[in-house]
């Protein structure tokens, strides 16, 4: 199913918790709703379940406007953070539940609620309590009941984050794996960028309400929206060294370094810009524009992470180990052609 | 070396006293037991194999059964055992029942919970006699106001104090209402303790209001319930304070409604028999105990189920 949310806002009293998101999700996509605690990822997850009404904006489920429909009808299954599994019925009166209200015949229950635990492995713990569950175990027994009842929509709020750190990996092959066999389009809630970059078709990032990017991961990854975007994705996290454009030349805040790149061309004099760079994004080049000193090395195996300082600021780069750098040396550094951004230094918009 | 000595003698000290120190908190509240709880009970049941107790000299004959056996064969203890079961039978189920929905109401958002939560409570908080005395006017058979709301609907008059047949439902309205406060408080915490997400769960997956009352609300309350149950049972049993004030210290209106705690009174401030009431008490102790025992054994079946 497709799903179209335009132009989303949310508030609480005077807090505005999601300020005009729209974005489109397609049928049979798996989106991961990314951001950091409090960014309103899961304020509009809930305003896709319908349990929050929006306070403006419209929800469309395929062609059909959902956003005043109550949340039992809008045929979504929903697993939240904690699970919620009732814990006075068993596994298979968890799983058969959803269907009990849609009154289905208690054979056909039993038949599905059978069918989907195999599908996410709990068919031998059908007879079980929630208690008696590991973590990961109940996490299957949710998405069994989240979809027996053939959602529309699947809704996953920060699944994996009750779980430990083996499991989380695990789990989130096995939500990739359900996923692709049901077809279902689900929306995966996470803070965890690496969950998120591994995880899905599509990403959708946000900050305090607002929608930042929606793109491929590897998009997200590599041609950044913004200051923000570049920031958030990425570990180690960005180098951003800032400085403004002189006459063509890239010089540090501090005005002691200075690099000629060519990505300033067009750039207009005195902007206040940030040079963010990734860490892989160095290469050792004696005629590079950047020259900086050495003042750590730290071995990483094939590679080693060097800690540079061009002018009075920091920032790490990979270094292949045969160079054989150490703390001290004084070395000229090129950069790659990918995961090289320029940034405007009071908006964060990306200056191309 | 001589510094460290005197650190641990003084450790030493310390831990002495750390050590008595909870029981010194301790020695008020258990001297308070002890002299108001403990010793009246150990009496009580030495009392009653007490044969010919006199309360004043405290002499007595010989040890033995002979109060167990005029209190089993007196058949006014037989009626009072009968009456205090239909008592408990009638007024635990019913007040839990009622109960149970009005705490889920309570808990509900309503926009003056907090006025029907006072209302609730009021009883709790007043005077069981002064309530009782309430009660008697609002039972009075030609000017009570109950007799005259339920004429409204072509009840005729009832005598609610004056037939033998009308007490019992008398006195089990009246003990629901006492007992429903107390009741509504406990089942009301216990709603409380119940995560809101099982509601949110249960209504994505399509549950409305009664179906999520019976399925969800109800077996994740049954500790408490079985809890209220359980006390419920214990002070049901003890019915007498209820009793007193709607017929005016008599059992009922023919002397019908003897109940077993009402029998040990009668027993000792009217016939003066100590070793009777100490028996009766004793007997009453017993059922009291039977009764919880199998209470705490169901909720353990429940659990296991």
């Amino acid at each position: 199913m497709r799903v179209v949310l335009d132009h989303i806002t949310k508030k609480f009293g005077d807090f505005t918790a999601v300020s005009e998101f729209s974005a489109v999700l397609e049928d049979g996509e798996l989106v991961s709703l990314l951001g950091p605690s409090g960014c309103g990822k899961s304020t509009l997850l809930n305003m896709l379940s319908g349990i929050l009404p929006v306070s403006g904006g419209k929800i469309f489920f395929d062609d059909q406007d959902v956003t005043a429909m109550p949340p039992e009808k809008r045929g979504i299954g929903l697993v939240f953070q904690n699970y919620a599994l009732y814990p006075h019925m068993t596994v298979m009166g968890n799983i058969c539940f959803p269907l009990e209200t849609q009154k289905v015949p208690k054979a056909e229950r039993i038949e599905r609620a059978n069918e989907i635990a195999r599908l996410v492995h709990v068919d031998m713990l059908m007879n079980r309590k929630p208690s008696e569950l590991s973590g990961g175990q109940q996490q299957r027994v949710a998405i069994a009941r989240a979809l027996v009842k053939n959602p529309r929509l699947l809704l996953l709020d920060e699944p994996l984050s009750n779980l430990d750190a083996r499991l989380r990996l695990e789990m989130r092959e096995e939500i990739r794996r359900i996923q692709q066999r049901t077809g279902v389009t689900t929306i995966f809630v996470t803070h965890d960028q690496e969950e998120a970059l591994s995880i899905s078709d599509r990403i959708v990032l946000m900050r305090s309400g607002v929608l930042q990017q929606n793109d491929l991961p590897q998009r997200l990854y590599n041609e950044p929206a913004n200051q923000f975007v570049a920031d958030f994705l990425g570990n180690p996290p960005i180098n951003n060294i800032p400085g403004t454009i002189q006459n063509g030349l890239f010089v540090t805040e501090d005005g002691i370094a200075e690099a000629k790149l060519p990505m300033l061309e067009g750039v207009e004099n005195g902007r206040k810009v940030n040079l963010s760079v990734r860490s892989e994004s160095f290469v050792l080049d004696a005629n590079g524009p950047i020259a900086c000193d050495v003042t750590r090395m730290y071995q990483m195996g094939k590679e080693e992470m060097a800690y540079l300082r061009m002018g009075g600021h920091d920032f790490r780069a990979y270094i292949d180990a045969d160079a054989g750098l150490k703390a001290g040396d004084h070395v000229r550094l090129g950069l790659k052609k990918r995961g090289v951004f320029l940034f405007d230094r009071e908006t964060g918009e990306r200056i191309r | 070396m001589k510094k460290k000595q005197t650190a641990d003698r003084e450790l030493g000290n310390r831990s002495f006293l750390s050590k008595i120190e909870p029981y010194l908190y301790l020695l008020p509240f258990a001297i308070g037991i002890a002299v108001f709880t403990l010793y009246p009970v150990i009496n009580v049941v030495l009392m009653s194999f007490k044969e010919g107790y006199s309360h004043l000299s405290r002499n007595f004959d010989q040890w033995g059964l002979a109060n167990y056996q005029t209190v089993i064969n007196d058949p006014k203890f037989a009626q009072a055992i009968g009456n205090t079961l239909k008592y408990v039978l009638l007024v635990v189920p019913i007040s839990t029942c009622i109960a149970v929905v009005v705490a889920y109401l309570l808990n509900q958002k309503l926009r003056c919970s907090a006025l029907f939560q006072t209302a609730y409570f009021l009883p709790m908080v007043t005077s069981i006699t002064a309530v009782g005395l309430a009660w008697k006017l609002m039972y009075n058979k030609n000017f009570g106001i109950i007799n005259y709301l339920l004429s409204f609907i072509g009840v005729d008059k009832i005598p609610w104090l004056e037939n033998a047949a009308w007490s019992i439902p008398a006195l089990v309205i009246f003990g629901v209402w006492n007992i429903l406060p107390f009741t509504i408080i406990l089942l009301l915490s216990g709603l409380q303790n119940i995560d809101p997400q099982y509601y949110t769960a249960a209504r994505v997956d399509g549950s409305k209001g009664l179906r999520i009352f019976l399925r969800i609300t109800v077996p994740l309350l049954a500790p408490t319930i079985f809890l209220v149950c359980i006390v419920n049972t214990i002070s049901c049993f003890k019915v007498f304070s209820e009793l007193y004030p709607l017929f005016n210290g008599k059992p009922g209106p023919f002397n019908n409604l003897y109940t077993v705690v009402y029998y040990i009174r009668y027993a000792m401030m009217e016939s003066r028999k100590y070793g009777i009431a100490a028996a009766a008490a004793l007997i009453l102790f017993l059922f009291i105990f039977a009764f919880t025992m199998v209470q705490l054994l169901l909720q353990k079946k429940a659990k296991k189920r």
